[in-house]
């Protein structure tokens, strides 16, 4: 296996998991000659000066993605509001005109705790699966995932209390996703009741926007007050067993986001803004070991690092598709 | 193909403050470890610690596998055509999500005609007849698929059903108008009252508010009058305590605890109560 396929395949996934990204061993002479251009290139110094002065920043992406959100989360309230009957149900299992869909990290807890499957939930489940292996896995949790959004208002204000130096983040190992994905699974399977769904917000705010709010919002307040004033967007990063569910599933997605070496300048914005700056590592200078490389499958497709590159060297990508138009 | 990176030099030793910072973040992910199984884990305690049992929807499974196979998602709630199912909140603990029928609020009454829970409900938690390898508690069973009221007429008279949910108990005969032989006239427990039920002789297919049908009863027998399966419960002549006789309402093997007589007794508090997931006991 070449170094640029390990990296795809083997780096990126175990970096999912949770381990610290390392510098590449090898680097494609494509990308080296790049590399050695830019060192201490005082031509590009001044051009990058030019285009971070004319550097228009759009919100394009992050308007299409609250849009989706939105619109998704209420064609849900709005199905059962007014009896529409185009998307019955909540996040965690739902029939879209008919079709069954059904959440893969709640399918997971339930077949485990359940240990039966029955013909719905195997169609629901694949539905989903073929669904968000288009999209690209965890396209899920920005795009659809109500939590989200919130979590990003929460973000807002934690880093604006940062910037203000009334805080710092608190960041925390992120192995621990891997290992609540891992108690999660074998408490369900252990003592036959589906605990993550309990605490998942994702199924709590979604039940609370179609049925009404209840008490467990409390527990969603209680991890949007610990990202405020504690750990910067904890829960997505650190925690949430359903992220690395949809994650494994966007190891084979097509839609990813692509990253160009040439036109970059390594200032760093993109990871500044980004849930999972972990998946960004290859654009720090000197370490992207070819001149095109698609972002790892823990990227969440938000957009954020496409809006805010003021060089245009990240980008969204359809494997295959780039290459018929 | 690939030029090689420099030699790796050694690892300089970490400096006290960098080990700091490292324990710092142990502990951090601990505290973050601690909090998110602390949540967890407390959901057990409403199961420990359970006063009342839940009615669940028809075709419940038996509580354990219920709960481990529901997944939350209220689509037995948004088919239900008097939203006699509720999910319940934090305070169930691991049940958060969980549909239950709240039957002295509103009971379900079979409008449906074809338990429309069970069919919409995608993984197989609400069943019409449970697989094999589910066991059927003894006397959860029904003798008989119940024959609905309302579909008496109908070449398919029966609901498709095998198990019941509950049985109904009277609780309280002293204050049961039935028993003291009284009479009700009115709205069954007022005005506000929100609670739906079918009416057959005013709509088949939509059912209307309880309080938009006012009784005008001799005596009252309004949990047998409205018990929508055949056969469930009966104003029978029984010996009281003291040895006279007198009438009163006898719940029979029928019922599947459906809890609209629950719903409909006009006494403060109910006479007659559903048991959930209780089973027939001859």
């Amino acid at each position: 296996m070449n170094a640029f396929l390990r990296r795809r395949f083997f780096d990126q996934i175990v970096v999912m998991f949770g381990r610290e990204p390392k510098k590449p061993e090898a680097i494609a002479p494509e990308a080296q000659k790049i590399h050695l251009h830019k060192r201490g290139n005082r031509d590009l110094i001044a051009e990058k000066l030019h285009a971070r002065a004319h550097a228009v920043h759009t919100h394009k992406w992050r308007k299409r993605r609250w849009a989706t959100l939105i619109i998704v989360n209420l064609m849900f309230t709005f199905s059962f509001w007014f009896d529409i009957q185009i998307l019955e149900g909540a996040l965690t299992a739902s029939r879209f005109v008919g079709f069954h869909l059904i959440d893969l990290n709640s399918a997971l807890q339930v077949m485990l705790a359940h240990k039966h499957i029955i013909v719905n939930l195997v169609i629901g489940t694949a539905t989903v699966f073929v669904l968000w292996l288009l999209l690209g896995g965890r396209t899920f949790c920005s795009w659809v995932c109500p939590y989200h959004l919130l979590a990003e208002g929460a973000e807002k204000i934690h880093l604006y209390l940062v910037k203000e130096k009334l805080l710092t983040d608190q960041n925390i190992d992120r192995r621990l996703r891997s290992l609540s994905w891992i108690v999660f699974a074998a408490l369900a399977a252990g003592t036959g009741y589906t605990v993550f769904e309990a605490i998942s917000p994702t199924g709590i705010l979604s039940r609370a926007l179609i049925y009404g709010p209840g008490l467990a919002l409390l527990w969603v307040l209680a991890l949007l007050v610990f990202e405020v004033f504690f750990s910067r967007r904890a829960w997505c990063r650190y925690a949430c067993p359903i992220g690395l569910t949809y994650g494994v599933v966007g190891i084979f997605s097509p839609l990813r986001i692509k990253y160009t070496l040439d036109s970059c300048f390594h200032e760093g914005d993109c990871r500044k803004v980004c849930l999972v700056p972990h998946v960004l590592d290859t654009v720090i200078k000197g370490r992207a070991v070819a001149t095109e490389i698609p972002i790892g499958p823990d990227c969440t497709r938000c957009g954020l690092c496409v809006d805010t590159c003021p060089t245009g060297s990240l980008s969204f990508d359809v494997k295959g598709l780039s290459k018929l138009l | 193909m690939s030029e090689s990176a420099p030699p790796a030099t050694p690892k300089p030793p970490a400096s006290r403050e960098r080990l700091q910072q490292a324990r710092r973040r142990w502990l951090r992910t601990i505290l973050l470890t601690g909090g998110v199984m602390g949540a967890a884990l407390s959901g057990f305690l409403p199961l420990v610690y359970a006063r009342t049992k839940r009615l669940r929807p028809p075709g419940a499974l038996d509580e354990k596998d219920f709960l481990a196979s529901c997944i939350k998602c209220g689509q037995c709630v948004q088919v239900c055509p008097v939203q006699a199912i509720k999910l319940a909140d934090l305070v169930d603990g691991v049940a958060v999500g969980v549909p239950y029928i709240d039957a002295r609020e509103q009971a379900c009454d079979f409008s449906c005609d074809a338990v429309q829970c069970i069919l919409a409900c995608p993984t197989g938690a609400l069943v019409y007849k449970k697989p094999a390898f589910l066991n059927v508690r003894k006397g959860a069973k029904l003798a008989a698929a119940p024959i609905l009221k309302a579909k008496e007429k109908d070449p398919e008279p029966t609901l498709n059903l095998s198990e019941r949910i509950g049985v109904a108990r009277l609780t309280r005969p002293e204050a049961c108008l039935a028993i003291q032989g009284k009479g009700f006239k009115g709205q069954v427990r007022g005005a506000s009252f929100t609670a739906r039920m079918r009416y057959m002789e005013v709509n088949r297919w939509k059912p209307i508010g309880i309080s938009e049908h006012p009784y005008d009863l001799a005596e009252c027998d309004l949990c047998v009058r409205e018990c929508p399966v055949k056969g469930a419960i009966s104003i029978e002549t029984v010996f009281a305590p003291n040895g006279s006789k007198r009438k009163s309402p006898v719940v029979h093997e029928p019922c599947v605890g459906c809890g609209v007589c629950e719903m409909i007794c006009p006494v403060e508090p109910t006479c007659i109560v559903i048991d959930a997931r209780e089973v027939w006991n001859t």
